[in-house]
């Protein structure tokens, strides 16, 4: 079953490009988007039509990303997460990836959901919820540059950078 | 002080200054024990 690992990279690529894809859509876009469109009170059709979708393939992109990098870690799935002799590096881009993970689920989902009225919550509350996601976004977006680097250069490509 | 996530500018500088604190930390203190 030499392809199996294989399989799991290519999932692992394309879950991540998916979920890493609309994190940065989400900073780079959407956000200043938003801004732009209460201004002129066409920020409706984002958040009625295109944040709903974009949420749901943003968090469970994140979840099938996480999932196929466990199986492609495979054995050595403990070495990496304690950050053991040659996992190590590979270990801080999945401890990254899961912190990112949580923050998905527990920050920015519950937090979204608020903000675009599918839960009830107060314009107070509201404006808490609004700080918390963008912050575990731009939170995100920041773990997301040392994470890239150390999936790229964690395992297969350590000796390029002197891991 | 402001908060470096609250621009998109200063969020790249805080994960490039995140990544080169974490590649000296494997390198010399995990890879190099």
């Amino acid at each position: 079953m030499d392809f199996l690992p294989g399989i799991a990279r290519w999932a692992h690529l394309v879950a991540g490009i998916t979920w890493i894809g609309l994190l940065y859509y989400f900073n780079l876009v959407q956000m200043p988007a938003l801004k732009d469109a209460g201004a002129d009170g066409t920020a409706a059709g984002i958040t009625k039509h295109v944040a709903p979708r974009a949420l749901f393939w943003f968090r469970w992109a994140a979840v099938a990303t996480w999932v196929a990098g466990a199986w492609l870690l495979g054995k050595g799935f403990v070495d990496a997460f304690l950050l053991r002799d040659a996992y190590a590096a590979i270990g801080v881009g999945a401890w990254l990836g899961t912190i990112m993970l949580f923050n998905v689920w527990v920050l920015i989902w519950p937090n979204q959901q608020k903000i675009l009225g599918m839960k009830p919550a107060s314009d107070a509350e509201k404006a808490i919820a609004r700080r918390v996601a963008m912050l575990a976004s731009r939170t995100n977006m920041m773990l997301s540059i040392p994470m890239i680097f150390f999936m790229a250069n964690g395992l297969s490509h350590r000796a390029i950078v002197g891991l | 002080m402001k908060n470096p996530l609250d621009s998109i500018s200063g969020t790249v500088v805080a994960g490039l200054v995140l990544t080169l604190a974490l590649y000296l930390i494997v390198k010399h203190v995990l890879v190099g024990a």
